[in-house]
């Protein structure tokens, strides 16, 4: 009877637990695991180049102003509030007491200016040092108090509070030197080559609505796993539970399987363009460098494209078309009065008669009879990129134009469009990670290496690259964001108008994420699934495998 | 010749027929995107459906066949030649000159193609029509592709220089030349078919994976590489089990030719 007794106790106990469970929506703990798609670089928040080492520096720095990347609102972050001075030279920072680094140690107002010196320091090469250097000369750090901070750059920097998004604050006193962190996770565990193991900040400031402490998870397990292919098995078999970035063909093989992992956020910061060489030096027959030269051209070739199919086909709609330098999705700088390309083959034949083109018997010819044909290179193994190209091709011969795919090994089509700039037309993409236009400034100064269908010249080869330099460098050095607004309105205004890269698409942000992942808010912007990590956590299955 | 080898062999004709007929049976211009119809099952107008920019399978399938089952044996035939003027060469005179044909069999053979091949590739020039970009492709392979077949061919040339019918014909003052084209070609001949047989399906092979890697046949123009890149979507094939296709038509043709192959006994 006892033992009777004692299973029917026991039963219940285990059922009442049961119940409880799985009545939470989600709770504290877990490890969250997901892939990242090489070795991290480095550890040392200030030297980040590349996407691992930038995941880890997002999951466990601590910055002091932070860019909600749902909202694209600058938000207090280590300090409670920032006041920018002088034309953007000055900024001022107060800054959150009794804080701690994970390691214990105290955060003063001397952990920010040591940081600042060691990004500025031009020993160290920092990366990010490097967007706050508007001029030669030194960065005056003063730490008036132990809650505040005042930085004096040698010249205004555009957009300046919104670089500090990136700058993860160093302990200037910490043994553990960088691995002191004061985001909400730190490395605990590094396999090379095989995966970074991040544990819960103890000591991490944010608290949630209710004063919980954050962040919710106990640790994120990041597996390196530089094949996108097996990253997608592996969700599938549920071993990892979110995909940060996905392709629209895996996007609509996850979508057919289990609709509930994937998530659309709508067009983000990437584009995919084409343009054509304009470098005099190049080693092209003269006829083919005057028709690059020629704004009509360029246009007509824009115009003589059906972005909206490449969208559908290409993409299978998870894109928009793209019509100037600046994403919709980037919802301050972009200029939402350029018009809209339309497809219309004929209007691009009026443009090019106008040009002194003519099509005879389905062929264009220039005003020397020459047959317009065109190679477009873009980097072999890159489907949707051979689609696009194969996809122009039929446009284009609509206008008379024979154009030629040529697939090249990356190092092989980076050698020809940065150096010997053998090529004729060339189709890529811009990962763009910054909303501020001064990201890219070495796009579009025409002295700039990546202005690249005229790279490096030493005076403006046209008069509206010479507007362009003007605009860009008045926007660079306005006080106010209103005027840099407009100037870069201006910008875009120029390269709707002269088309030196023929924007294609834009690709839309898609992320796959478990269900048992609870909290999640996938954004446009990158990290587009985990970056409200600290909110992140487990629900009642959190068992991996838990999406299938 | 067997019944499985005749069987074979009609297999390969009526391939050849209908890659032949393409443009009869199939009207369909296979670089023409039907964009309403991306990835089209099977229809009247399209029997084997579409491809994902919405082009006609089948007349893809059938140019692609040609230009595969085309070129690959011209490949193959110049590999085999140079293997065979090489090989038989080296096998009759010995010495130095078969050390240094072998040892640069043995060099090229130790290269890693795939490099040499991109980098040949990069260093072509940009603006050559999709058939030519085609032809530079199979010829490449067909340069390269030799080395294998010329080791065989000098073991079997070692042999035919000790023999008595070499000697008398040494002996009645044939000149090398001679020697080479009347006593030593005949006698090695079905050697030399069965290695331009094994190298078909093999360049077949070697275009489709470079096709694959994006560096064989360009598009628009279809061959079996660039339709098997279709593969790359494995998830879909269960639901579009007709994508199979290029891939049967591949293993058909590469298991014929190795059945037409020369048996042992008349090789020898």
């Amino acid at each position: 009877m006892r033992r009777a007794c004692a299973f029917v106790f026991c039963s219940f106990v285990m059922c009442w637990a049961t119940v409880v469970r799985a009545e939470s929506p989600g709770r504290s703990g877990g490890e969250l695991h997901f892939c990242v798609h090489g070795e991290p670089k480095t550890f040392n928040p200030l030297l980040v180049e590349e996407d691992s080492s930038e995941t880890i520096r997002y999951l466990t720095g601590g910055v002091l102003i932070r860019l909600n990347r749902q909202t694209q609102a600058l938000e207090p972050g280590l300090a409670v509030s920032w006041k920018v001075s002088q034309g953007g030279r000055r900024i001022a920072f107060r800054l959150r007491s009794g804080l701690r680094f994970s390691d214990g140690t105290p955060f003063t107002a001397e952990d920010v200016a040591y940081t600042m010196k060691a990004l500025m320091d031009p020993q160290l090469h920092s990366p990010t040092g490097d967007s706050f250097r508007s001029e030669e000369g030194q960065v005056d750090v003063q730490t008036p108090a132990s809650d505040s901070v005042v930085v004096t750059f040698p010249a205004p920097v555009a957009g300046l509070e919104r670089l500090f998004d990136q700058v993860a604050i160093l302990s200037a006193h910490s043994p553990q030197k960088e691995m002191a962190v004061l985001g909400p996770f730190y490395v605990a565990d590094y396999s090379p080559g095989s995966y970074v193991l991040l544990r819960r900040n103890p000591n991490y400031w944010k608290k949630d609505q209710q004063g919980n402490p954050l962040p919710y998870l106990d640790s994120v397990r990041l597996d390196i796993q530089r094949n996108r292919d097996i990253e997608l098995l592996r969700f599938r078999r549920g071993e990892i539970h979110l995909i940060n970035a996905l392709d629209a063909e895996n996007f609509d093989h996850l979508q057919k399987e289990t609709p509930a992992v994937v998530h659309d956020a709508g067009p983000g910061l990437d584009s995919e363009q084409m343009w054509f060489n304009q470098v005099p030096a190049a080693p092209l027959p003269e006829h083919k460098k005057n028709w690059f030269r020629v704004t009509e051209f360029r246009k007509a070739i824009s115009m003589a494209i059906d972005r909206a199919d490449l969208c559908r086909i290409v993409f299978g709609g998870h894109a928009q078309p793209a019509f100037g330098p600046v994403s919709p999705a980037n919802q301050f700088w972009f200029n939402s009065s350029l018009p809209v390309p339309k497809y219309d083959s004929a209007g691009a034949l009026r443009l090019l008669a106008q040009a002194g083109f003519r099509l005879e018997g389905g062929t264009l010819r220039d005003s020397s009879a020459n047959r317009v044909e065109f190679t477009v290179i873009t980097n072999a193994g890159n489907k949707s990129r051979e689609q696009m190209v194969t996809m122009i091709q039929q446009d284009l011969s609509q206008i008379g134009i024979r154009v030629n795919l040529v697939t090249l090994d990356f190092p092989s089509l980076i050698e020809r469009i940065t150096r010997t700039y053998d090529y004729e037309a060339c189709l890529l993409g811009l990962v763009n990670t910054d909303l501020d236009p001064n990201s890219q400034m070495n796009v579009w100064l025409s002295s700039a290496e990546n202005h690249q269908w005229n790279p490096k010249q030493p005076n403006p080869a046209t008069a509206w690259e010479a507007e362009l330099d003007r605009l860009m460098r008045a926007q660079s050095s306005a006080a106010t964001d209103k005027k840099r607004k407009s100037d870069f309105d201006k910008v875009q205004q120029i390269v709707a108008e002269q088309q030196p890269f023929i924007y294609l698409v834009n690709k839309d942000a898609m992320s796959a994420i478990s269900p048992a992942v609870v909290g999640s808010a996938p954004s446009v912007l990158d990290p587009h699934a985990f970056w409200n990590a600290e909110l992140l956590r487990l629900g009642a299955d959190q068992a991996l495998g838990a999406q299938k | 010749m067997s019944p499985l080898q005749k069987v074979a062999a009609i297999i390969l004709c009526m391939i050849f027929v209908l890659m032949v007929l393409a443009t009869i049976l199939v009207p369909t211009p296979y670089a023409r995107q039907f964009r309403d119809v991306p990835n089209g099952g099977p229809s009247t107008a399209h029997p084997l459906g579409t491809d994902a920019l919405g082009r006609d399978s089948l007349s893809r399938l059938l140019y692609g066949t040609r230009v595969s089952l085309l070129l690959a044996p011209a490949a193959a035939l110049l590999s085999t030649l140079i293997a065979a003027l090489l090989g038989s060469a080296a096998g009759l005179l010995g010495g130095w000159f078969e050390r240094i044909v072998l040892a640069l069999a043995d060099l090229s053979l130790a290269l890693p193609w795939l490099f040499l091949l991109l980098t040949v590739r990069a260093m072509l020039p940009l603006d050559v029509p999709p058939m030519l970009s085609v032809i530079i492709a199979f010829l490449m392979m067909g340069l390269l592709g030799w080395q294998a077949s010329v080791r065989v061919i000098c073991a079997a040339a070692r042999g035919v220089r000790d023999s008595d019918y070499l000697l008398l014909a040494r002996s009645s003052g044939c000149k090398p030349v001679r020697l080479l084209l009347r006593q030593v070609a005949p006698n090695l001949r079905p050697l030399f078919y069965a290695q331009f047989c094994i190298s078909i399906p093999l360049f077949i092979l070697t275009e489709a994976n470079l096709s694959i890697l994006g560096l064989g046949v360009m598009e628009p123009m279809p061959s079996w590489g660039n339709l098997l890149r279709g593969f790359e979507d494995f998830s879909a094939l269960a639901a579009n089990p007709w994508r199979l296709v290029p891939l049967i038509l591949l293993v058909t043709v590469v298991m014929c030719f190795q059945l037409i192959l020369p048996s042992q006994e008349v090789t020898q």
